[in-house]
């Protein structure tokens, strides 16, 4: 007797579960940046326009193709043709990629929080050196936050040739990391299903707390006020709306498989279409919302410096010229400077070139993204806060969640098509291929917890789902509008579910996304090859800050392996099966 | 206006200090005066006769000068005998040794009652036997596989269960789609819609009625 496939236990298990993959890191870390570094307000702009052209057409495709053919990505696209198998197989070699260096993430997260325990947080003072007269010498070039993740987490080597060794810290708490990934994925989507209750809601409660006190900070409002100011001239700069098409892209979670993965095991009739705008809103609300706290963090930090660097430019003038304690503040030093300039010349010029000058512009204009925004700059401003052990606890506690729901979703594209597979799951239990599945993600994951480690994450992390995803998802859509075709599925959709496909779905599926995606897929070839070598920034100890540095041969030729062994897949594939085809034809007369 | 003219022959055994005492106090802030510089006076001495062979340190060897607006003045310990200065290192240590007590005799501290060339020994931070994140790591840690173990271990008696009898027992673990198909006790095998072999004309009633 054959098993039935196991389902969601109700339906907003699956919209919980798509959200939760869906939001993630990159709502949090890089949707800011982008707004920050496109014009602010007018970045909404084109970041909707992208979202209702770009991103509800193909997840709604995406989920259609799941909840029909009711299989992972492998045997879903064998089936849409027998030749094309090799998309789904590339959709589970990029997965694979990405669990792999996405729960290093986690791992980090989890070190971080472990440290939240402690009065003063480790990251806001810097150690001292060895004779006790002074701070660590990297320390102070540098910043505490910054040194705190450099030196104390990564441990990071000058280059990306010094590998060192494996940081035995960091490795237990990616081995944690696995293993909670591990208890969620245990039991398929019966503990999954109940998973994403809290890696869907708990976030957002966070965030809303972090919201209210963001909000209440000061100088708060002078980052909402810079971000939100809209740049207009900014529309015209093509990369804005590159940038937004991908974000909304990448942002979603296309191609990897997880969204067909959690498609397949919805009931049939399930109303996929209304799925895909609910997910893909609240996934675009997430981001600008988290953009909102963040912002009001920003603008917090930026205030904060900006009063410190304005506190020691008057220490400097006071002790200079021992003037009252207490006398200079903020408002007159502009006049006092003036003053002294003219009755003190000769002195006042010794001292100029110390006095920096202080601008809260230039504090606001440092835009980060990534793991340099969370795991440095988040918490310089944590650190400034009143209580900021639980501030801190709370925050990490949110990146684990949005982590492992992401994470819960990249292993649901790997399992989904092995379970599938009766070769596999006829030998051996669930639990042992969840098990095995992780503990070689765990194994290979170890790389990434080298001293060199966090420049092969950036590798990983720039170049191996980038490019092959666009090609996939492309592929996906030509797939089914021209190879399946699109009338095909049409009828397909509107007997599982009853409801006739709206003529908005048929010509974006048919026609815009697959251009919008072409444009895309050209414009990262070409930059690609017009930046000539890539480069890293790697960390220089002697000065305390990042520095540009060539990738050896050997790193070029392992990128190159991570985008040809995914997108080799599906010709590759295409190919054999169509060899396999020939002989069989060859041997055995067609049957009719 | 020079500022070193009292102390122009004991020029590098002098100290320049610097107080912040509106910084450090706010609205508590005392005025500086010539009893405040007494008590200065009366700490530096008293640094002095702590360290061996000064013992005979007194208030008036200690000249104080040039007191500005900032609070900030030059001091300088003279010997007995009026013919020289004691020399920058030994006073150095003894207000080192004595930072504290001089600091809490003002209610400043090292950053608002600064000696200048005179560098403050930094606190050692607290450093725990254990350090705390490998305690809770270790919770953490224990609490997940203790989960890890529970779950593996029911889903092996489930198993074990499901092979004994397979009619007996529903397959909590893998939802059947209709309840109405388990209910008769015949966990019957609902369509097989893989692969795309849907016999549409064939749909039970309750999957046209399934809401959302």
């Amino acid at each position: 007797m054959e098993k039935a496939r196991p389902l969601w236990a109700n339906p907003l298990q699956f919209v919980f579960a798509c959200i939760s993959y869906a939001v993630g890191l990159g709502n949090v870390w890089r949707f800011p940046y982008l707004c920050q570094m496109y014009g602010g307000g007018s970045f909404l702009v084109p970041y909707i326009i992208m979202l209702v052209v770009e991103g509800m057409p193909l997840l709604y495709l995406e989920l259609a193709v799941g909840q029909r053919m009711r299989q992972g990505s492998i045997g879903a696209w064998r089936t849409i043709s027998p030749y094309l198998g090799g998309v789904g197989l590339a959709s589970v070699v990029v997965s694979f990629f990405l669990s792999t260096y996405y729960n290093i993430i986690n791992a980090w997260a989890f070190w971080y929080l472990f440290h939240s325990f402690q009065d003063p947080l480790p990251w806001s003072v810097c150690p001292l050196n060895s004779n006790r007269t002074g701070y660590d010498e990297e320390c102070e070039k540098a910043s505490s936050t910054q040194y705190f993740w450099y030196r104390k987490t990564l441990n990071i080597s000058p280059s990306i040739q010094d590998s060192g060794g494996v940081q035995w810290e960091q490795g237990l708490c990616l081995l944690l990391a696995w293993l909670v990934v591990y208890l969620c994925i245990l039991r398929g989507t019966e503990s999954t299903g109940k998973v994403v209750y809290f890696t869907a809601l708990l976030p957002y409660c966070v965030l809303i707390i972090y919201l209210v006190r963001g909000l209440t900070l000061h100088g708060a409002t002078n980052g909402l006020a810079y971000m939100f100011t809209p740049k207009l001239e900014q529309l015209a700069n093509p990369k804005a709306w590159i940038n937004a098409a991908t974000q909304i892209f990448f942002s979603l979670g296309l191609g990897f498989g997880s969204l067909i993965a959690f498609a397949s095991y919805n009931q049939p009739s399930t109303d996929c279409q209304k799925h895909a705008i609910i997910v893909s809103l609240i996934n675009s609300s997430t981001s600008i919302f988290a953009s909102v706290v963040t912002f009001s963090i920003y603008g917090f930090k930026a205030t904060f410096n900006y009063e410190s660097c304005l506190n020691k430019v008057i220490l400097l003038l006071t002790n200079s010229f021992d003037l009252e304690d207490g006398f200079l503040t903020a408002s007159n030093l502009e006049q006092v400077k003036g003053y002294l300039a003219s009755a003190f010349p000769g002195k006042y010029s010794e001292v100029l070139p110390q006095i920096r000058n202080c601008s809260l512009e230039s504090e606001l204009a440092t835009a980060v993204q990534g793991t340099g925004l969370s795991f440095i700059v988040y918490t310089e401003a944590i650190k400034n806060m009143a209580a900021s052990q639980l501030w801190s606890v709370l925050y990490f506690f949110m990146l684990l969640m949005l982590g492992i729901g992401s994470m819960l979703g990249n292993t649901a594209a790997i399992l989904t098509p092995l379970t599938d597979s009766k070769v596999i799951s006829s030998h051996l239990p669930k639990e042992a291929i969840s098990g095995l599945v992780c503990l070689v993600n765990c194994v290979i994951g170890l790389v990434f917890t080298m001293e060199a480690g966090n420049y092969w994450f950036d590798i990983f992390n720039d170049y191996a789902a980038t490019l092959p995803l666009l090609l996939i998802v492309l592929v996906e859509i030509v797939a089914v509008c021209y190879v399946f075709g699109l009338r095909r599925f049409e009828s397909d959709l509107k007997a599982m579910t009853g409801r006739t496909l709206n003529w908005y779905w048929k010509a974006m599926w048919a026609g815009v996304s697959p251009l919008l995606i072409i444009s895309l897929f050209v414009f990262y070839l070409s930059d690609y090859i017009l930046t000539g070598t890539l480069q890293y920034q790697a960390w220089d100890a002697s000065q305390g800050q990042l520095v540009t540095k060539d990738y050896p041969l050997y790193a070029l030729a392992i990128i190159g392996l991570l985008v040809a062994s995914s997108t080799m897949c599906i010709p590759l594939v295409a190919l054999g099966t169509f060899i396999v085809r020939c002989l069989k034809r060859g041997d055995t007369p067609p049957v009719a | 206006m020079s500022l070193k003219e009292n102390f122009k022959p004991y020029g590098e055994n002098a100290f320049k200090v610097r107080l912040s005492i509106r910084t450090a106090l706010g609205d508590n802030a005392y005025a500086w005066d010539t009893n405040e510089e007494y008590l200065f006076k009366a700490m530096v001495a008293f640094s002095m006769r702590k360290v061996p062979n000064r013992e005979t340190t007194e208030i008036s060897h200690v000249l104080v000068c040039n007191v500005t607006q900032r609070v900030s003045f030059w001091f300088v310990v003279t010997d007995p005998l009026k013919n020289h200065t004691l020399p920058a290192v030994e006073v150095q240590t003894a207000i080192r040794m004595n930072r504290n007590r001089i600091n809490g005799a003002f209610f400043l501290n090292d950053q608002t009652l600064e000696f200048l060339k005179i560098p403050s020994t930094l606190a050692p931070p607290t450093d725990p036997s254990v350090p705390i994140w490998i305690i809770i790591f270790g919770v953490i840690f224990c609490i997940v596989i203790v989960a890890v173990m529970l779950l593996i271990l029911s889903g092996i008696r489930q198993r074990r269960r499901m092979s004994k009898g397979p009619t007996e027992v529903d397959d909590s673990e893998d939802k059947c789609e209709n309840t109405i198909t388990i209910e008769n006790g015949i966990p019957c095998d609902p369509l097989d819609t893989k692969g795309g072999h849907i016999n549409d004309a064939f749909m039970t009633e309750d999957e046209r009625l399934t809401p959302l």
